[in-house]
């Protein structure tokens, strides 16, 4: 995986600073923005870049080794670029229990990705096992950037993947 | 209802009554269905008589501590001057559990009456509610119906009229299951790392950005709407076995059984009648060996233990084990108790924050000795070092997750020990190869 890409413009487009703005008048600290603007950078560039932190950490007035601290204690924001869709496989035990192991592993051939973290060679597909879904019941739950599916069974893989050019 | 599924005979539906039905996410929606004349009668009560009806229904913490509501919400301080906070914790992620979901996504607008009606209790005007990142249709569903309810007048800052002002405000977590600790929840919604606070002091003191603060689950909440409307006596009645568990209890089942999903019980419903018969029982012919009653982070009970056991809080905590967030995880004969042990330890692990010691190390080694006797390298010391382990991860830490990892392990040793001594005697062939 390449370590860097120079991210596509400011994270904070006129829309994104009035949003945040906006989203201001609700908590009494600018800290608080933080988890939020950290979203609107994965939002506008697929990943948070050291250039997004530095951006962020002036917009809110707080120090980038801060915002470095936030950014890599919460598993779900990237800190490297990773595919165009970003897959999540439960395999905490009862969903492994469950055989969402053979669900990830139709998932990781399917994608081509092979291993996991890996990128598919088109860059298409990033896949990782996530823990603990919430969705225990409907083995095997699986996120697709912020589609959350259910029950997905190992032969309808193939099939889900094709929605996600 | 044992969503996906009909409602059994055996649960009663108080929560649950109108998941999967789609019309209910609406404010017309949930208004045809009762909605909201709750919060309109607690607008004429005083804080005070709020909190006393919460405290006589008998409601307790449904997140997995099971503290009385009503008893939390009276340590709130009174003419302090002090902004106050409602957190609402919808960071579900303990393994096993998957009830809020449930809630998040069918009746946005309960919670979202239980939260108004918290903030009326507790002198609050604004509401956190803590939606894990991952959990991304409730949370499409539950901004929705926040934004139906402002434009109806239900939030705000004249609340129908009454000249009383409610925010709630959706805050989306990013991935880490510590935030459903409530401190690390506050740290969360500060902006900051999702690292447990040392307490004292203790919320209602200096909670969310260091004002008194009461945080307080998805289910609770939702169930506060109709003690209100029904009043403390008729929750307070609905219990099959004792007053210190009332009301009724959504209990997630997971794992192997014929149907499962989210059942609504009134507390004290034997979990025989649960598993083997509202979930339809074990697979066709499989023998149910396992159940942890309460998310992962209580100690599993044998299938004879659960088939005995009277599902409230009393109940489990006879069997050795805890009702708490009302997930649970069902084991068949064909699961392997050191692999699913494991598994959950990697989670454990994966999830400590890592800020004391006895966390962050107890949690590694007890991944690599486990996987150790997986991979049929085990000695016949290390259920003692596991074990040993265990005691340096249980009560003492900042925060029960080293606890939590420690509890599978003990019980797993102490219940299914001939699962651990088959690998390490070589009878059991290995689970986990080399990579």
């Amino acid at each position: 995986m390449s370590s860097h890409q120079a991210p596509a413009g400011p994270v904070f487009t006129p829309e994104r600073r009035a949003r945040l703005e906006e989203m201001s008048r609700r908590y009494p600290t600018r800290q608080a923005l933080l988890l939020p603007a950290l979203w609107m950078a994965q939002e506008a560039h697929g990943w948070v870049s050291p250039e997004a932190i530095d951006e962020i950490a002036s917009e809110l007035g707080l120090t980038p080794a801060l915002v470095r601290g936030v950014v890599t204690f919460y598993t779900m924001y990237h800190t490297h670029p990773v595919g165009r869709h970003f897959i999540q496989v439960c395999t905490t035990s009862p969903c492994l229990m469950c055989g969402s192991g053979e669900v990830l592993k139709a998932v990781l051939e399917h994608t081509g990705c092979g291993e996991l973290g890996a990128t598919s060679p088109d860059g298409r597909f990033t896949v990782i096992e996530t823990e603990c879904l919430g969705a225990c019941g409907f083995v095997a739950p699986m996120l697709i950037d912020d589609d959350f599916l259910e029950s997905v069974t190992p032969d309808q893989v193939p099939e889900i993947l094709a929605r996600y050019p | 209802m044992g969503y996906p599924h009909p409602i059994h005979p055996l649960e009663t539906p108080v929560l649950s009554e109108h998941f999967g039905q789609p019309e209910a996410r609406t404010f017309a929606g949930w208004t045809a269905r009762g909605g909201y004349a709750a919060l309109r009668k607690a607008l004429s009560m005083t804080p005070e008589e709020i909190v006393e009806e919460v405290k006589a229904s008998g409601l307790r913490g449904r997140g997995g501590a099971g503290f009385p509501t009503g008893m939390k919400w009276s340590f709130m301080p009174k003419d302090d001057g002090k902004p106050h906070y409602l957190c609402c914790n919808a960071d579900e992620s303990e393994p096993g559990t998957f009830k809020d979901r449930e809630i998040l996504r069918w009746t946005p607008h309960a919670l979202i009456e239980g939260c108004a009606i918290g903030c009326l209790g507790i002198r609050a005007e604004t509401c956190y509610i803590f939606v894990r990142g991952e959990y991304t249709t409730p949370l499409r569903i539950l901004e929705q119906a926040v934004a139906e309810a402002y434009a109806a007048g239900a939030l705000g800052e004249n609340v129908f009229g009454s000249g009383k002002r409610i925010d709630i405000i959706v805050h989306r977590g990013a991935g880490a299951y510590i935030c459903g600790e409530e401190t690390a929840l506050m740290n969360a919604i500060e902006g900051k790392r999702g690292n447990p606070r040392i307490k004292p002091p203790f919320p209602a003191v200096a909670g969310l950005f260091g004002m008194p603060t009461t945080i307080n689950n998805v289910e609770t909440l939702t169930a506060v709407p109709s003690i209100i409307n029904r009043g403390a006596a008729w929750y307070a009645g609905l219990s099959l076995s004792s007053p210190k568990s009332t009301g009724t209890k959504l209990i997630s089942v997971c794992g192997h059984v014929q149907r499962p999903g989210t059942y609504e019980i009134t507390l004290g419903l034997p979990m025989r009648d649960l598993i083997w018969e509202a979930c339809g029982g074990p697979l066709p012919g499989r023998t149910i060996k396992a159940v942890i009653p309460g998310g992962s982070s209580v100690p599993i009970l044998t299938a004879a233990e659960a088939e005995e056991c009277v599902t409230d809080y009393e109940g489990i905590a006879a069997k050795g084990s805890l009702l708490g967030s009302g997930g649970m995880i069902v084991m068949d004969d064909s699961t392997d108790m050191v692999l699913q042990i494991w598994r959950l330890a990697k989670f454990y692990a994966h999830e400590s924050c890592a800020q004391c010691t006895n966390c962050r190390e107890g949690t590694a080694w007890s991944v690599r000795v486990l996987e150790r006797i997986l991979r049929g390298e085990g000695t016949s010391a290390d259920l003692d070092l596991l074990l040993d382990l265990a005691d340096q991860m249980t009560g003492r830490t900042i925060c029960v997750l080293s606890d939590s990892c420690a509890t599978p392990i003990v019980s797993g040793i102490k219940k299914f020990r001939d699962e651990f001594e088959a690998y390490l005697s070589g009878a059991r062939q290995p689970a986990l190869v080399e990579a």
